[in-house]
């Protein structure tokens, strides 16, 4: 056999000199580099193709790691210039340094990415930098910025590609007036007037990260309500919460176009019956995002695609061509990082002859605003509306001592549970901590535990953790911190 | 390989008989020779016992009528005796409740969770008699509640009048864990079961219950049933049993002595001006009593209907508590279980109940003459602080009157 040398190989014809691999996965966010590293451990022979420069996808580079970035500096800037008084602070003039946030943020992200990067190497993943796209059953091109194209085989190819946000036709992004989430994360300074289009997690975190950083923020909802899919008690009073923080909500409001005249943008949308106009110097439109199957050949490999262009697989992840598999924001199922993980995780473990699988029951959902909004599960509106039988328990922060400690006390704790077994279907916690507290729920979920199981675990004193003790005793009105109704 | 359980021929003469009682379950294994089921006819009760052994499908409910050489079960001879059957009622609202596909149980297993470890202490559960569908294997508080709602672990729980429990004729409960030398074995009542301990018990302290019988003669009804049936069953698509003519009765009786369909609630005595006549039919897991609504503005056809809806219902676990909500007056039927008299007990807050017993061929004198005829007792039960004696006398008599002539029933006469 030839040599067959990295960058050098010869176009598709010479198949003796491609290298081949037991797997390559196209695509390096999170659930394509956790698949390699799980790939690698279980003995197989990786590799994995990402067109960008940085690995990690949209993940740590333009989506939750910046955001949280942002999100985290931003609210330590709100407390500066609001709460440390009452703390007996005393800040005299709390000014913003934006270049400086905006460069800790990025040092973050390639701080991250660099380490993806090194667990890569670590586990002796081969990486490939070019579109990734697989020309023929068994084979992927590799088509670098500038060079000749990379032919590389595996016997299983394990799409990765992510998603995009959708752009709409009435508001096209333009990258400078009417932007998607990628360039809210690096404005050069606090927009005047700051539309956000859609109330989803995305909307609501980066309208936050701005408002709090000086920006008049308008955020424009199709529906009747914010954050859909969450509780609706919880999301309604995140709401209160974030209009008590200025932010000024329009819901029921269909934005139909966006025009840009003179750097500004005016935003037409309909109310009902009325109609109504909105300026603003920047625009986001975080309407959702879409699965980006695009680019990588499954058209051309007769890889069958959804109604809504994801591609569609079966529970072992396989599309209907043999071979070639898909996991992530590009399949069905929530856009979410750690869905895609377990996905890639357990496509893998598949692969290699092993039992995989992800349990789609007990996913968490978050949105990091402050507070947090969190939940796991069946929503109590959800329950009731489908006509199960359910008992719910819930706890306020205000009465939790650690919470008035921290002079933090906003937000509750619910739990959903069958009214017969007791078992926990479904919990919803809205608090600064809620994205960490709900991390133990998911445990006993993970067990078919009850509320009564949770509710006799011990929690430390003084602990947030004790509200959801409190609410899981709740469920059976046992709770002792508050009245049980 | 399906063997059919064919009814035998028993007597000469006999054409038909009905089922009174299964001894098996649908569902359940039988031995060769194990009795599955009795049989009463017109001269005699009589056992039917399975061919061979297999797996029981029962094909019509107890208190059916069926004809000599109808098909009644069938065995399925090729399933193997299961090594040891737990039969379990699993809650409907619970997803994930049915079997658990065999995952390998964990080791951790055995490490019971906080609230299995409180129910097993408080409700004297084994926990390792439970099975289990949590992860890994393990038991969790759903399963244990399950456990204890289970018909293999609660005796059958019955409200209305017979002390004897004859369909349970078997000995009682065998538990897995009496070893045999035990002289008794002690078990916590399921919640159903103590809360239908508290009904009968409050129904008994707040009204002060008496019986009055009678007879009737059945001849009547059962000669116009044979006439009808088949046009019955071709016009409405099913068959004219006997709870029709005496849901008529009772109406009829009502109307004539209205107060029976009343109830006391504190100092006030209310009479209803509406006809909910409950039902008493007999499940696994105990009595259910649900109720035809505006029963005197239904036809025979509406009101087998309902019955047998209700029947079938309650076989399955379907009944809602809307069925069970409103009556105004309730017959039981402890003829199906072989009862030749009884008291019933009422179903609070109604002030009456009809106890219908066993149809049983008799000597009796009509116009000086000795002729045999299918008889049967009827009980009513009542509240006397309502219902006065001439009352309840009358109530009876009126019942008795339309079932002995059924068609004055139809002519409103």
């Amino acid at each position: 056999m030839g040599e067959a040398r990295l960058g050098n190989s010869p176009p598709a014809s010479n198949a003796f000199l491609m290298d081949k691999f037991d797997v390559i996965i196209i695509g390096s966010g999170p659930g394509g580099y956790v698949a390699a590293i799980r790939a690698a451990q279980l003995g197989l022979k990786t590799a994995i193709v990402e067109k960008d420069a940085d690995l990690g996808g949209t993940c740590l580079n333009i989506g939750c790691i910046p955001s949280k970035a942002l999100l985290a500096s931003s609210d330590h800037f709100v407390f500066a210039k609001k709460e440390a008084a009452k703390h007996g602070i005393i800040l005299d003039q709390v000014g913003l340094d934006l270049a400086t946030m905006l460069a800790r943020k990025d040092k973050v992200v390639k701080t991250l990415t660099g380490g993806v990067r090194a667990l890569m190497k670590g586990n002796q993943v081969t990486t490939f930098t070019g579109l990734g796209t697989i020309a023929a059953p068994g084979q992927v091109r590799v088509q670098p910025n500038d060079g000749a194209p990379i032919e590389i085989a595996a016997d299983h190819i394990l799409i990765a590609t992510g998603s995009v946000p959708i752009n709409l036709p009435g508001m096209p992004f333009d990258g400078k007036t009417i932007v998607s989430s990628t360039e809210t994360l690096c404005f050069e300074k606090p927009p005047a007037k700051f539309l956000v289009i859609g109330a989803g997690a995305i909307g609501l975190e980066l309208g936050s990260v701005w408002n709090r950083l000086g920006s008049d923020v308008t955020i424009v909802e199709f529906l009747p309500r914010i954050a859909v899919g969450f509780d609706l008690e919880a999301s309604n009073l995140l709401q209160r919460a974030l209009t008590a923080q200025g932010i000024k909500f329009h819901l029921e409001t269909k934005v139909s176009s966006v025009k840009v005249v003179n750097g500004s943008a005016v935003a037409t949308a309909t109310k009902g019956n009325e109609e109504l106009n909105f300026e603003a110097d920047k625009v986001l439109v975080s309407v959702g995002r879409r699965g980006f199957a695009e680019g990588v050949g499954a058209d051309k490999m007769g890889v069958a695609l959804d109604d809504r262009g994801r591609i569609k697989v079966d529970e072992m992840f396989r599309t209907n061509v043999a071979g070639i598999y898909a996991i992530g924001d590009v399949i069905a199922g929530p856009m979410l990082a750690h869905k895609a993980e377990e996905e890639g995780i357990a496509c893998v473990e598949l692969i290699a002859g092993k039992a995989g699988h992800v349990n789609y029951d007990v996913i968490p959902s978050i949105i990091y605003t402050n507070p947090e909004l969190a939940g796991v599960g069946l929503t109590e509106d959800f329950a009731k509306e489908k006509g199960l039988k359910v008992r719910v328990g819930k706890f306020p922060f205000r009465a939790n001592g650690r919470a008035l400690a921290n002079a933090d006390a906003e937000g509750m704790v619910k739990f959903v549970a069958d009214a017969e077994t007791d078992r926990i279907l479904g919990a919803s916690i809205l608090s600064h901590a809620a994205s960490e507290l709900i991390a133990e729920i998911v445990a006993v979920m993970e067990f078919g535990g009850s509320s009564e199981d949770l509710g006799r675990t011990v929690h430390a004193h003084p602990t947030l953790s004790e509200a959801v003790k409190e609410a899981a005793l709740a469920v059976e009105k046992h709770a002792i911190h508050i009245g049980n109704r | 390989m399906s063997i059919e359980v064919k009814i035998p021929p028993v007597g000469e003469s006999i054409t038909s008989g009905i089922v009174s009682v299964w001894h098996k379950k649908s569902g359940e294994y039988v031995d060769a020779g194990e009795a599955l089921l009795t049989l009463e006819t017109d001269k005699v009760s009589t056992e039917i016992t399975a061919e061979k052994a297999g797996l029981l499908q029962t094909k019509v409910p107890e208190g059916q009528e069926v004809e000599i050489g109808e098909v009644v079960a069938v065995i399925d001879d090729k399933a193997s005796a299961p090594a040891k059957a737990k039969t379990k009622a699993a809650p409907p609202s619970e997803p994930k409740a049915a079997a658990k596909s065999a995952a390998p149980r964990s080791p951790n297993a055995d490490i019971l969770s906080p609230a299995v470890k409180r129910m097993a202490t408080e409700e004297k559960v084994d926990p390792a008699k439970v099975s289990g569908t949590g992860k890994g294997g393990r038991v969790t508080k759903g399963d244990v509640i399950s456990y204890l709602q289970s018909p293999a672990e609660t005796a059958t729980a019955t409200v209305t009048d017979d002390q004897e429990k004859s369909r349970h004729a078997k000995a009682p409960p065998a538990e897995a864990a009496a070893a045999g030398e035990e002289r008794f074995t002690r078990k916590k009542m399921s919640p159903l079961r103590r809360k239908i301990a508290a009904q009968l018990v409050m129904a008994q302290h707040t009204a002060a219950i008496l019986t009055t019988f009678n007879e009737c003669d059945m001849s009547e009804v059962m000669a116009l049933r044979k006439k009808a049936q088949e046009k019955f069953v071709a016009d409405h698509g099913l068959k004219l049993g006997f709870m029709s003519f005496f849901i008529k009765a009772v109406v009829e009786g009502l109307k004539a002595v209205p107060a029976i369909n009343s109830r006391i609630e504190e100092d006030d005595f209310i009479l209803n001006h509406y006809y909910d006549i409950g039902v008493a039919v007999g499940t696994e897991r105990g009595l259910v009593v649900p109720v035809v609504h505006d029963a005197d503005q239904k036809s025979f056809a509406d009101l087998e209907r309902d019955v047998a809806d209700f029947a079938t219902r309650a076989r399955e676990g379907k009944i809602k508590i809307e069925d069970l909500q409103g009556g105004t007056f309730t017959i039981s039927n402890g003829g199906v279980y072989g009862s030749l008299m009884g008291t019933p007990i009422l179903n609070p807050p109604q002030s009456g109940i009809l106890g219908m017993h066993a149809i049983q061929q008799r000597p009796v004198a009509i116009k000086n003459e000795v002729v045999v005829r299918p008889m049967m007792y009827l009980a009513l039960s009542y509240d006397h602080r309502a219902v006065d004696g001439k009352e309840a006398v009358t109530f009876l008599v009126k019942v008795k009157e339309a079932i002995e002539n059924p068609t004055a029933l139809l002519l409103d006469l």
